[in-house]
């Protein structure tokens, strides 16, 4: 992380614009990349890798790498990581290739699958030796998606925080806050999807509009450098006279910042402001003064940046980030087994209506103890990912009436074969 | 109590079985096995105790066997308990030595026992056991005896074993029916372990790896002390009960499966092969296809092994088990066990044999015994302890239970 690489050899020199490329990592970050509208990011080149063809055919990326090895027979990694990394360590020249000639490279993955956590730390460490600097924009799955995905999550960010320049992280049992009762999980996923593509764009609109006040991606790569697991972001956007007002209002109540608690807690605070041509310098003023009253202790990295396009109108882009302590870790562990059964299908139901590719009924996987939805791989689950929906009962027979052994959320009464899958004829 | 007899006896009330086994103490100190009383447990599930009228009859149907064939009578065991509820972990103490001339004294080892001893436990567990490891004096580490050692700060290390107090006075409650007395209750990790291995082992590091009936506990030795203990309340009866279920057949027809066809590899050599099952007039009934039983159970006992590894991994245990696995309890008696064993746990894997003691040679080479023989080691073990003492510490202690019991 010490080499600081140089960033100047390819940049163009007509726009003295970075050359950047987003690459979306695993079936959450290639889905997370349509999302991303091609006019707002005109230039960049946008890559999608991951090992499950069907999520690559329907990505309109410019760029599509597809990891396959004939071990995997086509099913991807099967939601573990070990895989994803050992077959990207395997293409890693692949990888190289990909993100030769780019000055900044974005990484959109979403942690907990095979796929995301496993390549992307990969993927950083390839970007790095090509030179580019690196930010990953990263999800951590709901709580409700169990357990083992949470720790894969974890370990995936905990490699990528060693190897990349930055990490912004997004969990997405945030979005809860954002949503009421009768949300749909598509809306939910969308919700979560635009926000981690709201803050990829506010970086985007760092590095290529042209700064009133710059802010250099070193900076925010130093900003977001060992704060990365507790990084917060909003985006918010005001028009008409009162825009300046309105603008730190909405920041103040974003569920993102706490409302605002976010923001006292931070220790490095973020803030880009851009506006039309008609944007004052009376107006900055007055937004940074209401922002750093309530965030005095924090390092703030300000800057301001004029976009023709935006008349009449303000936005601010907020990244706000806190050192990493257990204490605050600690609300994001897992609490599976409490989450209602109602919440875990609607979040499985996505999970497969976002990927397109898994086939087969719900039903059979549900048996085979939760396998994950985005594999219709056959292939018996080394563990068991989620909590048992209660769709078959299994008689635990002698051990019907005394006191379940349960290691780990596995009810161990019940016989291995059938928790694993393992086919009897 | 050990004035008037030097007879020791080990009671485990296992899933399968209940077994005595009666010990006497020679005059070196060397326990010798004299008999071996066993009963068919019904009344027991996954090591804890359900049914109190069953599980009492075949106490006292096995105490009455060991009576018999020891030709000795009973008056007090020691206890074997386990159960999922039993934990283990590690805990230390502090003590700052506050005489003047800095010399650690009997009463400083005392103290410092005692605060390693003082948990912070739910009010519903008690503390099975508080074994020592090892005192750290000053920082310096591994000190196995500090008394008249020169420091100022005293620590110790202490392995504790804690379970659910209520269900662990179920058992006590029940051997008292009987009108036997609890010398002490000890978890059957431990007595296993004490049966099994010889000082040697203890101290190049070992797990031992007790599969039951109801419940696999396992004991791991470092340096000559326990450094981590474990139950988990799946054993033997879940493997018949697997079968049952994925066999499709009663369960006492899976447990005669499991005996006669069971193996804990699945080999090329059987795939294919088919057993006939037939009634009581010799009629077929099923086709049982070996390849599936051995599958069901192979999955299972590889699990139970899976799991014991990723503990160990977790508790950063592997590197110091030099000497290695030794499996025993009911579920050892599984064809190619340790041959299952080696590639999950990554260490050479043999059975146990019970060391150390002598007498019965039928009762020392059952894997099934070595608890209860351990659990009679564990009581010849504290009979020397006290014994060296002069009984006059004893005859106090009597006093005032009994001055207790009165008021």
């Amino acid at each position: 992380m010490n080499t600081e690489p140089d960033p100047q050899p390819t940049v163009s020199e007509a726009t003295n614009q970075p050359v950047v490329k987003i690459f979306g990592v695993g079936n959450a970050g290639v889905e997370l990349l349509e999302l991303f509208s091609r006019t707002e990011f005109a230039g960049a080149d946008f890559v999608a890798i991951n090992t499950d063809a069907a999520s690559l055919a329907n990505s309109n990326a410019t760029v599509k790498v597809h990891l396959e090895t004939r071990l995997m027979r086509g099913l991807g990694t099967g939601g573990d990581p070990e895989r994803g990394r050992a077959l990207a360590e395997e293409h890693f020249s692949t990888l190289k290739s990909a993100c030769a000639g780019a000055n900044v490279v974005l990484i959109v993955a979403g942690l907990g699958g095979g796929a995301g956590s496993g390549i992307a730390p990969v993927l950083a460490k390839a970007v790095k030796d090509c030179g580019a600097l690196t930010l990953a924009f990263v999800t951590l799955p709901f709580t409700c998606e169990g357990n083992r995905r949470q720790n894969q999550a974890q370990l995936g960010l905990e490699q990528l925080k060693a190897v990349a320049d930055g990490v912004v992280c997004l969990s997405n049992q945030k979005a809860f806050k954002l949503i009421d009762e009768n949300t749909s999980v598509l809306e939910t996923f969308r919700i979560t999807g635009s926000l981690l593509s709201e803050s990829v764009c506010g970086v985007w609109r760092l590095l290529t509009r042209p700064g009133l006040i710059q802010i250099h991606f070193d900076d925010l790569c130093s900003l977001l450098r060992n704060r990365h697991s507790e990084s917060a972001f909003a985006f918010v956007e005001a028009a008409g006279p009162a825009r300046s007002r309105e603008t730190v209002e909405k920041l103040l109540a974003h569920p993102l910042l706490d409302e605002g608690r976010a923001l006292g807690e931070a220790d490095a605070l973020l803030i880009s402001i851009m506006g039309g041509k008609d944007l004052t310098m009376a107006e900055i003023n007055r937004v940074m003064e209401q922002i750093s009253r309530h965030c005095e202790k924090a390092e703030v990295i300000m800057g301001a940046a004029i976009d023709p396009g935006m008349k009449n109108r303000l936005s601010i882009t907020l990244i706000a980030a806190r050192n990493f302590s257990e204490k605050m870790a600690a609300p994001e562990k897992p609490e599976s087994e409490e989450a209602p059964a109602n919440r875990m299908t609607g979040t499985r139901a996505t999970q497969r209506s976002i990927t397109p590719a898994s086939s087969g009924s719900s039903a059979d996987r549900d048996i085979f103890g939760g396998r994950h939805g985005s594999r219709p791989g056959r292939r018996p689950a080394s563990k068991m990912l989620q909590t048992q929906l209660p769709l078959a009962i299994i008689s635990k027979g002698r051990f019907d009436k005394s006191e379940p052994t349960i290691y780990k959320g596995e009810d161990l009464d019940v016989p291995t074969y059938i928790r694993r899958g393992v086919p009897l004829n | 109590m050990f004035d008037d007899s030097n007879i020791i006896v080990g009671l485990e009330i296992g899933t399968s079985k209940v077994c005595a086994v009666v010990g006497e103490q020679g005059v070196d100190g060397a326990l010798n096995i004299i008999g071996v009383g066993q009963a068919r447990s019904r009344g027991v599930r996954k090591g804890e105790i359900v049914d109190t009228a069953q599980a009492e009859e075949d106490v006292r149907n096995a105490i009455v066997e060991a009576e018999q064939m020891a030709d000795a009578e009973i008056r007090s065991v020691f206890l074997g308990v386990t159960g999922g509820h039993i934990r283990g972990f590690n805990n230390r103490g502090v003590h700052p030595v506050v005489s003047a001339d800095r010399e650690i004294s009997e009463d400083d080892v005392q103290d410092v026992i005692k605060n390693a001893k003082a948990i912070n436990l739910p009010t519903e567990n008690n503390v099975i056991h508080a074994v020592r490891q090892h005192f750290i004096v000053d920082g310096q580490d591994g000190v196995t005896n500090p008394v008249g050692m020169l420091g100022s700060r005293l620590e110790v290390d202490v392995h504790v074993v804690h379970g659910h107090t209520n269900r662990l006075q179920n058992a006590i409650r029940l051997v008292k029916g009987l009108q036997l007395q609890v010398e002490e209750i000890v978890s059957n990790g431990l007595a296993t372990s004490l049966a099994l291995l010889t000082n040697e082992q203890k101290e190049l590091g070992a797990l031992v790896i007790d599969i039951g009936a109801g419940t696999t506990d396992y004991v791991v030795y470092v340096g000559g002390v326990i450094k981590h203990t474990g139950v988990l309340a799946v054993g033997g009866d879940h493997v018949s009960n697997d079968l049952a279920y994925g066999l499709k057949v009663p369960l006492s027809r899976a447990e005669k499966l499991k005996l006669e066809h069971g193996s804990a590899l699945v080999e090329d050599s059987i795939k294919g092969q088919t057993v006939t099952l037939t009634n009581e007039l010799g009629l077929p009934l099923k086709t049982i296809n070996i390849e599936h039983l051995r599958q069901i159970m192979s999955l299972r006992l590889e699990e139970i092994f899976q799991l014991i590894a990723q503990d160990l991994e977790h508790a950063g245990l592997y590197a110091y088990l030099r000497a290695g696995v030794f499996l025993t309890g009911g579920g050892a008696r599984a064809p190619g066990l340790a041959k299952l064993a080696e590639p999950i746990l990554q260490m050479p894997v043999s059975y146990g044999k019970t060391s150390s003691v002598s007498g019965l040679k039928s009762a020392l080479d059952q894997p099934e015994f070595s608890t209860a023989i351990g659990l009679a080691k564990f009581g010849s073990f504290k009979a020397r302890k006290n014994g060296g003492k002069s009984s006059l510490a004893h005859g106090l202690k009597s006093t005032i239970t009994s001055f207790l019991r009165r008021s």
